[in-house]
């Protein structure tokens, strides 16, 4: 009788119960965030100088004398004459309101160059995701049910030689042999005669066929450390006791692996996509150079070396935040997927 | 002619291994009547749980099934040799949980911990019959009742590490049952359960079995659930059958050294402020290792015995009937 009043309450309750769980990480998402935020600013202001000694550098290489004059007026506009918390404070400011303050070295908006390649960074690094699952999954599933067979010592070869080679090698080696021996040049994002065109149907197509290069030279040690680690966490699961029960019900092979050991298996995968984001965009930012790809990673870079503080800061920020959102994503799925860390 | 549901001749598995081949059956021979509890007893390691894999065709890697027959009678006119059935014949499938099922010894960890229990239940029914989802939990409902099982409509679809370990037990009972197999074996099915869940779950597979009047195979080492559970008793030392007879006469009269040993082995029946004897204290310099056939006694009941050992004992039982 009780139990029977109390139970609709008890069906709320754990629907409550997995919307704290949500809420809990939303929420401790946004320490995570200003902390970095903090860290982030005061690496970029570490090295000496700043802007304005890098531009003076410049003008004198070009045998321009600045007045002492002309550099205050210089730094009192971008503010770099006040104390350092200050200018974070102007920064994030303004951050979360979405202005992303201005590139010296570019002398535009650090709006209007930021998005587009931060736009083609995540769809690399998504496509270096998706390969990377792709290629792992039936890999790593076959090496462990097969193990020590000739198909498993072939995989695991091949895996370390993948795992052993820098990514920009392998992006050096793909473009060598492809413009050897096939007579293409795979630089870019884009064919020659789409690269100005404005978006079609056509340019779309174009960009997917290609993007397959960057994001297999991308995902490539990505992939073979996850094939390696399913093949271990297979290995541990295949004989446990609940998959002998599957197999005493009658379930056939195939399903049996799938179903049972591999749901298993797969959970520290599902909670460490969001850690594979991070290095998949470190890796993507040598790999863009080399293969001359419109994305984050050239930009970043020269924004470092010429301390061009707001485009550098916005975009390990805009990184950062996608790997922090990476990680509540995955830590969704897995609580989506696992019932015990749901019911904690 | 008696009617046995599985008649198990000759059985040989051997693992092999870098450090060498074991020998974990070597030529196993025993039956299993239709409707009745058989247990098999015997120490760890004595080949009890192997000899139930290989009715259900579990051995896998590095064990392989090197010798003999187990000939499989699901019904009195239909037979066949489980053995000889080649690795992916949809007959072991059809075998595995449809015809006959196994309860194992730990519900802990025996059932899937991300998959709710009424997929897990409900999964044996899909596996070897063509229904529905929705029939199947169903059905899957009903045997989880049946075991004893409080509010089944809220606990199916509660997840196994949300269930106490008795009540996982019943869940494993209720999977092996619910496609209503021709044969349970239970590999220790009370081993890791306390002594008041204990005898609730022997009770309960023994109403299931006068209910659905199928045959047990029960495999323990526990003399006391022996007593409590079984008709007849096969006794195991060394991957070999020792001894068979029915419980009471393997209980109350073992024939073999190595039995005796067993039940002297029990503290219960022990004397009090003794200390227990061991079983080489009461076999001593008998030679229990070498594989001597299987002799049928006058009583009906088997021992594995050298030919002197056994021409004692078959003199006695003569001059006794006489």
């Amino acid at each position: 009788m009780l139990r029977s009043i109390l139970k609709p309450f008890q069906v709320v309750s754990a629907r409550v119960r997995s919307m704290n769980y949500v809420t809990r990480r939303i929420l401790g998402m946004f320490p995570t965030l200003f902390f970095i935020s903090i860290i982030v600013f005061v690496i970029i202001d570490l090295p000496p100088g700043d802007i304005v000694t890098s531009r003076l550098d410049r003008m004198e290489a070009q045998g321009v004398e600045a007045s002492p004059e002309y550099v205050r007026n210089l730094r009192a506009r971008y503010d770099l004459d006040k104390p350092l918390y200050l200018q974070y404070l102007f920064w994030i400011g303004k951050f979360v309101t979405g202005d992303l303050g201005y590139s010296f070295f570019y002398s535009k908006p650090v709006n209007e160059l930021v998005w587009e390649r931060l736009g083609y960074t995540l769809l690399i690094t998504v496509a270096a995701l998706f390969f990377t699952w792709i290629v792992a999954l039936p890999f790593g599933i076959y090496s462990a049910v097969k193990q020590y067979s000739i198909g498993d010592y072939f995989i695991t070869v091949v895996a370390l030689v993948g795992l052993a080679t820098p990514n920009f090698l392998l992006a050096l080696l793909v473009m060598y042999f492809s413009s050897e021996y096939f007579g293409v040049s795979i630089g870019g994002l884009f064919s020659v005669e789409y690269r100005d065109e404005v978006w079609s149907l056509d340019k779309v197509m174009d960009m997917l066929f290609r993007l397959w290069i960057p994001a297999s030279v991308v995902g490539m040690g990505g992939t073979a450390v996850t094939m390696r680690l399913l093949r271990a966490n297979l290995l541990d699961e295949l004989n446990k006791p609940y998959v002998v029960t599957a197999r005493a019900k009658g379930v056939k092979p195939l399903k049996l692996i799938l179903k049972y050991p591999l749901r298993i298996a797969i959970n520290p995968f599902i909670s460490t996509v969001g850690l594979l984001l991070p290095t998949l965009i470190s890796g993507e930012a040598i790999v863009s150079v080399v293969l001359n790809l419109p994305t984050t990673g050239r930009m970043l870079l020269d924004a470092l070396l010429a301390q061009d503080m707001y485009l550098a800061g916005s975009f390990l920020m805009l990184l950062a935040i996608l790997t922090v959102v990476g990680m509540l994503i995955s830590d969704l799925i897995l609580a989506w997927s696992d019932p015990r860390i749901r019911y904690e | 002619m008696t009617d046995n549901v599985l008649e198990i001749r000759d059985l040989g598995v051997e693992f092999k291994t870098d450090t060498g081949t074991t020998n974990a059956l070597r030529g196993v021979n025993f039956d299993v009547p239709r409707g009745k509890v058989t247990a098999i007893v015997g120490e760890s390691g004595s080949g009890k749980s192997v000899t139930a894999n290989c009715i259900m065709r579990l051995i896998q890697r590095p064990g392989r099934i090197t010798s003999g027959s187990i000939l499989f009678n699901p019904t009195s006119t239909e037979s066949f040799d489980i053995v000889a059935l080649p690795d992916k014949d949809s007959l072991i499938y059809e075998l595995r949980g449809g015809l006959i099922s196994m309860v194992f010894q730990e519900p802990m960890t025996a059932l899937s911990p991300v998959h709710k229990v009424g997929d897990q239940v409900s999964e044996a029914i899909l596996c070897h019959r063509n229904v529905s989802k929705a029939e199947a939990w169903e059905e899957a409902a009903e045997m989880l009742n049946h075991v004893g099982i409080e509010d089944v409509s809220r606990r199916i679809n509660m997840y196994p590490f949300e269930f106490s370990g008795g009540m996982r037990q019943r869940v494993v009972i209720a999977t092996a049952l619910v496609c209503h197999p021709e044969v349970l074996i239970c590999d220790e099915p009370t081993t890791a359960l306390d002594v008041t869940i204990q005898a609730e779950i022997l009770t309960l597979i023994k109403r299931l079995q006068t209910e659905l009047n199928n045959s047990i195979l029960f495999i323990t080492h526990d003399i006391g659930v022996v007593a409590q559970i079984s008709d007849y008793v096969v006794v195991m030392y060394q991957g070999r059958v020792l001894e068979i007879g029915s419980t009471h006469q393997v209980l109350k009269d073992p024939k073999h050294p190595y039995t005796q040993g067993l039940l002297a082995a029990i503290p219960g029946i022990a004397p009090p402020d003794q200390r227990l004897s061991t079983i080489s204290d009461v076999v001593g310099d008998i030679d229990i290792t070498t594989a001597y056939p299987l002799t049928t006694l006058s009583d009906g009941r088997k021992v594995s015995l050298p030919q002197e050992a056994l021409r004692k004992f078959s003199i006695r039982r003569t001059s006794e009937t006489l």
